[in-house]
């Protein structure tokens, strides 16, 4: 037994846990880490590419070894042990290499929220909560986001007893007294992950308790904040000697962390190792909660005089100029010695080290400000000599930095600091001035790092080693399992830039971004390429700061909720009746319906034979309805489609095209004029809300003189497609007074009338070539029209049929479907509509239509295509060649857009465009696909009743 | 992301807009008057500048209406925003 606790844990708070199966004593409430390190468990995982065993270095987000899976709820499949909350019946495993997400196990729910405010602070210690508290108190609307489950986490350095004591003595107050301001929102174990622009700020809110209510046990935040302070503290970095990866060496402040904080003491014998005061101190710390300390080294020639006397007086010397060298294992490798030996100012050993047997190696290579999130939005850090470490230079707009995370190290001057930099936020918040440009740290006098008094430099160092040093054995990133021999064999390779450097050794990449390992990465080779800290740089931090569960992002967002789902008014009739359903842009149509025993290619052919020979009816009520409306209306429409609105006269109906500026295809459809002023266009389902936004562009942008008006009223009407010789007879008993004649009632006209009482416009238009009579009605009429539509066609046998039929109908007389035929790069033209592009006026992408590439000979046309073999139906997508199967070279000559088994052919058949094809009418070309090379002759795209006979019945 | 100045609903998520590239490019008064290389300029090239630039945004989940707004490309600082047509804050640098 190693660890102890040198705290009892108090009564009521008992808890016990699980790891690897063993049961181990816990504190409620306590990182799993302190528990593993209380119960002696010193090995906690391995690396992720070698089978080292790794313990515990860290105390938080830093922890590059300490990954574990938790099989309780909620489970994790990688979390690391410092940042688990523990509970009785906490569950948890090793993470050995990489995790794997569980199987059959429901995934934790996710929840978003939104939320503005005046004030953003991030972190929770001492300048957090000065500056939340000045922010408050200067009228702001606070938030206060903190990554641990209760405020006053971390006091940077924890210096010594004394002020250690006065921190926390100014601090308990005010963690009351945040709870008091009426303005001010506290979020706990809430992690800012991302800064944004213009004050958008992503953070993960972790809700372990809600797992067992089945609550959201994530929340991910947006907030929108005015102002944002940055009171994220610091990093501490570890120095890279062989053997630095051993179960029992921690970082320095990590250990005192766990003694003062948790009362947990991670080893019993211990030798501590750093390079500035705060390592001293940590020294002092660990004897006071009960640690023998075999040994202190100092890599400083001069360490400060404080610590180094108030260790004097514990009767604890003080190794200068000395350094770890290595560490020695004992059994499962786990930490048993520490190698400390004379060592210049570059780590380099100068004498014999002398071995002193430990349990725990403290070690700390100073301390980063953790500036990640100020560099999300384009802030920038500069190296500084005097404090060892990259301070932030300059801050995004908006953006401040107080305590540790500004470089302030010292409690008092931190809270300070956090005071003055809140009350600013807040001034410049509530007067509205735009963030604009980014403030110049050293500019901003509240902003700028405060030194502890009494204070020793710290000493910049990366490495320690001597002679017999293995670099394979001296971990840089302990995660990635990156050494020192990787960095000299990717500046070996010839890399000089950091960026590469990181790519080439993975050094920086795990799931804890580097933060333990980025700057002595750039230290080490500044060092090695001859270079200064600020040439090499540190590499750039991206969002998210930690990582975020993909259920968190997705919130609600899943299933049923993904995605909005449009049903028609007849949807319920149609799953009533067995439909099988697809999705055509959001709305769910019915494929087709098949009866007991059918297939769907049984089904569409009894559908289709039902509308050729007798009557079918169809849902089109998804079909785009737009209403353009005013004075200038017909003007307009002439413009937008290829040809001529103008001029149809009101009551009648008339097919359009319409396309891009560059002449492509972007929509077709019938629009009906109501009135003078009044149109109704119809659109490809689907595309309604690409055609509105496409009038409103040109309505608002090009021609604002003009008077019209848009409106998407799809859903407000129902429309049923009354289809086939029998459609009249149908119509007849559901209108008897109307004069449904083919002389009476015209193909293309439109009548205004009642169907049943109920208000209805009914078209003479056809997909199909059939007789046809569109029938719309308002949308809550829709149900009850389409029942009697189908009690009125019983008789007639009146069969309902799908988008699988309807496209197979239409594609028999060669109407294109946009989106089939068209891909955005084909003009009217070259899909056989010259004829619906007007000779006379302009409109938008006329003029595209003779440009060259439009105007070109060989462009792909719109062909019908026979399969030679009249049962085998090709593949739509597959490519059209002229050569036959095995010949090369192959050239792409074109594509199949739509392909079906043909009831009124009794055979196959398909549309394409193919290069020339119009003069290619009688050859044979291939259908490529897959393995298939299947014979076709080019023909005419339309395939049934060229004439136009059927459509008057 | 970014907070856009809708000149009607005041500063709303970029999430509410579509973006409609640069702005002022009117579509040309006589495009046949054009020969094939200027009408081509006018379809498929635009200006993509590192600093300020004016371009169009549509408020989609908005009040509907398309407005010019000024921005810097790098920084993604707004200088100001003005209806289709109206004129909008010149801002050079
Ligand atoms: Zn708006």
């Amino acid at each position: 037994m190693t660890g102890f606790r040198s705290v009892p844990v108090p009564a009521g708070s008992e808890a016990t846990v699980s790891f690897n199966g063993r049961e181990l004593a816990a504190r409620a409430g306590e990182p799993l880490a302190a528990t593993l390190l209380a119960n002696g468990v010193r090995t906690v995982a391995s690396g992720v590419y070698t089978d080292r065993p790794r313990g515990i270095v860290g105390l938080g987000t830093e922890e590059p070894c300490g990954y574990v899976r938790v099989d309780s709820p909620p489970i994790e499949s990688m979390a690391q042990a410092t940042r688990v909350e523990t509970h009785d019946g906490l569950c948890a495993r090793s993470l050995n290499g990489y995790a794997r997400l569980p199987e059959g196990e429901e995934a934790p729910r996710g929840d978003r929220v939104w939320a503005h405010c005046d004030v953003l602070v991030v972190g929770a210690g001492p300048a957090g909560i000065a500056a939340a508290t000045a922010a408050a108190r200067a009228g702001a609307r606070v938030i206060l986001a903190c990554d641990a489950p209760q405020p006053g986490g971390g006091l940077a350095g924890e210096w010594d007893a004394a002020e250690g004591t006065a921190a926390r003595e100014w601090q308990e107050p005010r963690i009351a007294a945040l709870r008091d301001e009426p303005e001010l929102r506290l979020l706990t174990r809430t992690t800012v992950t991302g800064l944004y622009d213009h004050g958008e700020v992503v953070a993960l809110e972790r809700r372990p308790h809600a797992a067992a209510s089945g609550g959201a046990v994530h929340r991910l935040w947006h907030i929108r904040a005015g102002r944002t302070v940055l009171a994220t503290g610091s990093c501490e970095r570890p120095i890279v000697f062989e053997g630095n990866d051993r179960p029992g060496v921690m970082l320095a402040g990590a250990a005192v962390g766990y003694a003062r904080r948790h009362g947990v003491l991670a080893g019993q014998r211990a030798v501590v190792f750093g390079c500035h005061d705060e390592a001293l101190w940590a020294a002092v710390a660990l004897h006071e909660a009960g640690a023998t300390i075999v040994a202190v080294a100092d890599a400083r020639p001069a360490p400060g005089p404080a610590p180094v006397a108030a260790l004097y007086e514990r009767g604890i010397g003080v190794l200068t100029a000395s350094g770890v060298t290595r560490t020695t294992g004992g059994s499962g490798g786990v930490l048993s010695a520490a190698t400390v030996a004379p060592i210049d100012s570059d780590g380099n050993a100068t004498g014999e080290g002398r071995s002193f047997p430990c349990d725990l190696l403290a070690v700390s290579g100073g301390h980063d400000p953790a500036t990640a999130l100020a560099a999300h939005s384009g802030g920038r850090k500069r190296w500084s000599p005097e404090h060892a470490a990259f301070l932030p230079d300059q801050t995004p707009p908006g953006v401040r930095l107080a305590g540790a995370a500004a470089g302030t190290r010292n409690p008092a001057a931190a809270r300070d600091q956090g005071e003055r930099v809140g009350h600013a936020a807040a001034v410049e918040a509530l007067a509205h001035e735009s963030a604009t440009d980014g403030a110049e740290v050293a500019d901003d006098g509240a902003a700028a790092p405060v030194v502890g008094s009494g204070h020793t430099p710290p000493m910049a160092l990366w490495t320690v080693a001597d002679a017999r040093t293995d670099e394979r054995r001296a971990f840089v990133d302990l995660h990635r399992d990156a050494t020192l021999a990787d960095i000299r064999d990717a500046i070996g390779a010839g890399m000089t830039s950091i960026e590469h450097i990181k790519r080439y050794t993975t050094i920086g990449t795990g799931p804890d971004q580097g933060r333990t390992s980025g700057v002595p990465a750039t230290g080490i080779v500044a060092g090695l390429l001859d270079r200064t800290m600020d040439e090499v740089g540190g590499t750039g931090s991206r969002p998210p700061w930690v990582p975020i569960p993909l259920t968190a992002v997705a919130g609600r967002e899943l299933g049923e909720l993904f995605d909005p789902a449009r049903r028609t008014p007849m949807h319920d009739w149609h799953v009533a009746q067995g439909a099988v359903f697809e999705d055509v842009g959001q709305w769910k149509r019915p494929r087709y319906f098949p009866r007991e025993g059918e297939d769907m290619r049984a089904a569409l052919q009894r559908e289709c034979r039902a509308a050729r020979e007798s009557v079918g009816a169809l849902d089109a009520s998804t079909l785009g309805k737009i209403m353009v409306e005013g004075r200038d209306a017909g003007t307009f429409l002439d413009r937008i489609y290829a040809n001529n609105f103008s001029t149809l006269r009101p009551g009648r109906c008339r097919y359009g095209v319409m396309c891009t500026a560059d002449g492509m295809v972007l929509d077709d459809g019938v629009a009906v004029r109501l009135s003078d002023t009044q149109y109704m266009c119809t659109t490809t389902s689907g595309n309604a809300d690409t055609v509105r936004a496409w009038l409103e562009e040109w309505a608002q942008t090009e021609w604002p003189e003009l008077c019209v008006h848009i409106t998407d009223v799809t859903d407000h009407w129902a429309t049923i497609s009354v289809v086939g010789p029998r459609s009249r007879d149908v119509m007849a008993r559901l209108a008897p007074r109307e004069d449904l004649s083919a002389e009476g009632f015209a193909f293309m006209t439109y009548r205004d009338t009642t169907v049943l009482g109920v208000p209805a416009r009914i078209l003479r238009v056809s997909f199909t070539g059939e007789l046809t009579f569109e029938v719309n009605v308002p949308a809550w009429y829709g149900r009850a029209i389409w029942e009697a539509v189908m009690a009125a066609g019983h008789p007639y046998g009146i069969t309902p049929y799908g988008t699988e039929g309807m496209h197979l109908l239409r594609a028999e007389k060669g109407f294109i479907v946009v989106g089939h035929e068209t891909d955005g790069t084909v003009t009217p033209v070259d899909v056989g509509l010259g004829w619906a592009v007007s000779k006379r006026k302009d409109f938008v992408g006329k003029r595209s239509l003779w440009r060259p590439d439009t105007a070109r000979e060989d462009r792909q046309q719109l062909v019908g295509l026979m399969p030679e073999d009249g049962d085998h139906v090709v593949a739509e997508g597959a490519q059209l060649v002229a050569e036959r199967p095995g010949s090369v070279p192959v050239s792409m000559q074109g594509h199949v857009t739509s392909s079906y088994l043909s009831p009124a052919l009794g055979r196959s058949f398909a549309l394409g465009l193919l290069s020339q094809g119009r003069e290619r009418h009688g050859d044979r070309v291939y259908a490529v696909h897959l393995d298939e090379a299947v014979p076709v002759t080019v023909t005419d795209p339309v395939f049934y009743d060229k004439e136009g006979s059927r459509r008057d019945g | 992301m970014l907070l856009i100045p809708c000149p009607w609903c005041g500063p709303r998520d970029e999430a509410e807009f579509r973006y409609g590239g640069q702005a002022r490019v009117a579509y040309p008064e006589d495009p046949w008057a054009l020969d094939d290389t200027a009408w081509a300029e006018y379809l498929f090239v635009r200006d993509n500048p590192e600093g300020w630039f004016a371009e169009r945004w549509f408020h989609t989940a908005g009040c509907r209406r398309w407005c010019d707004v000024m921005r810097d490309t790098a920084t993604n600082r707004v200088a100001g925003s003005a209806p289709t047509g109206a004129s909008l804050t010149e801002v050079t640098k």
